[in-house]
């Protein structure tokens, strides 16, 4: 059941990536074409897997940082365990998550419980993870092959592959329990005000605790679907995804002071990030200029995201608390 | 009072999606102090903001000192003399009280503050507060919310200022601050200030103002002296209909003892605190500001920890560590501050009155069934008269009465046997005050045990069975309904700092 108001969010957020696609379709012949987006299907899962997990970070009004050194801990361990142990694909994949959901609740526990901004023990996280990345390949990257390519190969006669089918699930997943159970309406209410949420008799520990290790347990499927798209794992895989990840996040409207967001407008901020991209290389843009367009695009949304808000009458817009005195948000009586 | 006013307002209009103001007329003279009263609502707010240059009018004429006056920002009026002071407080608590009062205009030499030039205007300013003892270099964090409000009308007065306008300035205030800033007031009205003064409190009204202007509904209701009009017929005016008689009937009979709170102690503010609440019964907590009340009930609640003390719920010892404990064990607390502590100000009413009987309103699994959601707040929105456009509304729209109202219904919905109210009706408007207490009648007769603070002695002598009054974490007195009078009241909240410090230490 979706709700009116939320079918146009999700209508506005559609028809922003069919308008950046057919702008690329006038720049370019060849970008309308079945090619570009199997290609564009078959390279987001990773993201797509870790921006949901970010979404619900931000909701609560946290953030993490160390997704794109963790993805990359996580694909090496994939590696590691085919290569040198020879281990079946899911016991690799399954170790691989496991690792993800360590890391994500080591992020949670010492943020939560130790009360230090998660920005912090991320950024530590995100060290950390690297250097283990390293330390498990010994800075060598690990070709791997057949193994796990299935997953980021298109089923015959589907065009898109298992991973993406994965990521989808994962997303409507995700928004559902979002938006329909007890534990993502705690995750809204602990974003908005968690000194509230507290004294309505809930703890908001455990709550914040889980979407710290959702996440990690979500980066740590991203480094299968990532080892699995090259057919080899590399220590430095998810090198600078965490900002691609809040991108999408951010883009889809999500709030970074916390209590609001949308998976589903998150999966249509990566497709952005991801047509954006993918659009750029084929209309010839260099590398530097596809940087430099993309970041404006973030920008832009968040931009058209708070004026979209403020025209909505919001009175708790970002807009209004960028662009005014602080008793201005006081509702008028 | 005659001649050119000092302002002159005429056919005032502005509305959001509805008017806040229509037609609306006032007049100030010089030295006068006049008084804005009206339900919340009324259009006081909206006034205020407008003279301040925070909103600008939808249509209308403003005269002040007799040129046209319509000021684009709060600096532009600021820079005609009109200065307002908010009701909520806009102090930077890392920053030095010094700083604070003069932030838009520090002194300086080639961009380095002159501290010790600063501090010395800053003390002068303080001393015309009567807080001339306070070292101006002392970070305003660490001062009451009293001293807090005390210093924005500091900073007000050290500015060149025509008209002040103060929006419930004494809401924080303690009665000695009161004094002080009604001996302000007087002075710049000797000095020809104009003053507005916006207030739900008719006893200081009374006091300080020479005319009141009633609003209702964003129009302009009456204006009179204020010694010819008495607070039953102004009530009559803001209400527009006669406010029910509030005087409880009869002798009530009391269940057995609900909540047992034995030798309490928390934090600095709370030392050994002792009481009983029968099942039933209303208790009055008194006291002044910084009495240790709030601390009190946030130490019961398990929102603040205790050092020492016992709970006791009918007769049985539980262990409260925790408001997850205590609302385990039936106890709730309606906090002070709504806004920081109550309400997810940018969700629906729904998601607020149900986010504490969450588990309730879901299947297995933690699946919620919007409908039971929805049938809880249309029945908890009608029983407590929430006046909003549907139960999809962002609660921060609703008026400060609704938004306490949906607070409540939070409770109502958890269903606990022991209410902890904390200010229950601070800063809302008097129908709705109205409505609140009627409630805690009506939750009272049902059988649950209330605990109620607050700083308004009428409120409290109205609705309690019992009073006990704290001061300096102490409990000083305790009165029953046939014993207490305000006078004995008030005695007793000033008890500890009347005898001799250091014998009650024991």
């Amino acid at each position: 059941m979706i709700k009116p108001k939320k079918f146009v969010e999700y209508a506005a957020m559609l028809i922003i990536w069919l308008g950046l696609v057919l702008l690329f379709g006038m720049l370019s012949h060849n970008f309308l074409s079945t090619r570009t987006f199997v290609t564009l299907a078959n390279r987001i899962p990773a993201l797509a897997v870790i921006a949901a997990g970010m979404t619900l970070v931000l909701i609560i009004g946290g953030i993490d940082l160390s997704v794109g050194s963790v993805l990359g801990l996580c694909g090496s361990v994939v590696g590691v365990a085919l290569v040198d142990h020879h281990l079946s694909f899911w016991m690799a994949a399954l170790i691989s998550m496991a690792i993800g959901l360590a890391a994500g609740t080591f992020n949670g526990l010492i943020s939560v419980c130790l009360g230090i901004p998660s920005f912090i023990v991320t950024l530590g996280m995100l060290e950390i993870a690297r250097g283990l990345a390293y330390l498990t390949t010994n800075s060598q990257t690990k070709y791997i092959g057949s193994a796990v390519e299935g997953l980021s190969e298109p089923i015959s006669g589907l065009a898109v592959s298992p991973a993406f089918l994965i990521a989808l699930a994962v997303i409507v997943v995700g928004q559902i329990v979002l938006s329909r159970t007890v534990f993502g309406r705690y995750l809204v209410a602990i974003g908005t005000n968690e000194n509230a949420v507290r004294l309505s008799g809930i703890n908001p520990k455990p709550a914040k605790i889980a979407v710290f290790a959702l996440l990690g347990l979500l980066s740590g499927l991203g480094g299968v679907f990532y080892t699995s798209r090259l057919g080899s794992s590399d220590p430095n895989a998810g090198v600078g995804l965490e900002l691609s990840a809040i991108a999408a996040v951010v883009i889809g409207g999500t709030s970074l002071m916390g209590g609001r967001g949308s998976v589903i407008n998150t999966f249509f901020g990566v497709l952005i990030i991801a047509t954006l991209s993918a659009g750029l290389a084929q209309i010839g843009a260099s590398e530097p200029v596809k940087r430099v367009v993309t970041g404006m695009v973030i920008v832009g949304a968040v931009i058209l995201d708070a004026w979209r808000h403020h025209l909505a009458g919001s009175k708790f817009s970002l807009l209004k608390k960028l662009f005014s005195r602080p008793q201005s948000q006081k509702p008028s009586h | 009072m005659s001649a050119v006013p000092l302002l002159r307002v005429t056919g005032l209009e502005k509305s959001y999606n509805v008017p806040v103001l229509s037609d609306f007329n006032f007049e100030l003279q010089c030295g006068e102090v006049h008084a804005l009263v009206g339900s919340n609502g009324a259009g006081k707010s909206t006034f205020a903001r407008i003279l301040s240059g925070l909103t600008s009018p939808d249509g209308g004429e403003m005269q002040f000192n007799g040129r046209s006056y319509a000021p684009t920002s709060k600096r532009d009026a600021e820079h005609a003399g009109v200065i307002m002071v908010l009701q909520e407080l806009n102090v930077i608590g890392t920053l030095s009280i010094a700083e604070n009062i003069f932030l838009n205009r520090l002194p300086q030499r080639g961009g380095m503050i002159r501290y010790a030039d600063l501090n010395e205007k800053a003390h002068q300013a303080l001393t015309r507060v009567g807080l001339g003892e306070l070292d101006p270099a002392t970070p305003a964090g660490q001062l009451g919310v009293g001293h807090q409000q005390l210093i924005e009308i500091a900073g007000a007065l050290s500015q060149n200022c025509h008209l002040l306008i103060l929006d419930e300035p004494t809401a924080a205030l303690t009665d000695p601050e009161i004094e002080q800033l009604f001996d302000n007031i007087r002075k710049l009205q000797a000095e020809g200030v104009g003053i507005i003064y916006v207030s739900h409190r008719m006893d200081e009204i009374r006091r300080i103002a020479n005319r009141i202007t009633v609003l209702r509904d964003g129009r302009h209701i009456a204006t009179h002296n204020v010694d010819e009009i008495t607070p039953t017929e102004l009530i009559r005016e803001m209400a527009g209909h006669d406010l029910p008689n509030s005087k409880p009937a009869g002798e009530k009979s009391l269940g057995p003892v609900a909540l047992t709170v034995r030798n309490l102690r928390a934090g600095n503010r709370v030392n050994d605190v002792s009481f009983e609440v029968r099942q039933g019964e209303i208790l009055g907590i008194a006291g002044l500001i910084g009495s240790g009340r709030t601390e009190t009930l946030r130490a019961i609640f398990g929102a603040d920890p205790k050092a020492s003390g016992e709970i006791l719920l009918q007769g049985r010892p539980v262990v409260i560590r925790s408001p997850v404990d205590a609302v385990r064990a039936g106890i709730g607390l309606i906090p002070e501050d709504r806004k920081q502590d109550g309400l997810l100000l940018s969700q629906p009413i729904r998601v607020n009155t149900t986010l504490g009987t969450l588990e309730r309103h879901a299947g297995s699994g933690g699946w919620l069934d919007s409908d039971a959601e929805v049938k809880t707040s249309d029945i908890f929105c009608q029983q407590l008269q929430v006046r909003c456009a549907s139960i999809e509304q962002p609660v921060g729209e609703l008026s400060g009465g609704n938004q306490q109202k949906v607070v409540i219904a939070r409770w109502l919905a958890r269903d606990c046997g022991v209410l902890l109210f904390d200010e229950p009706t601070r800063g809302i408007d008097v129908a709705a005050k109205d409505t609140i207490y009627q409630l805690l009648r009506g939750l009272a007769r049902d059988g649950k045990a209330l605990v109620v603070v607050s700083s308004e002695l009428i409120e409290l002598m109205s609705l309690s069975d019992r009073i006990i009054v704290m001061c300096e974490g102490r409990i000083a007195a305790e009165f029953s309904a046939s014993e207490w009078t305000q006078e004995k009241i008030t005695q007793a909240a000033f008890s500890g700092f009347m005898t001799e410090k250091g014998a009650s230490s024991s």
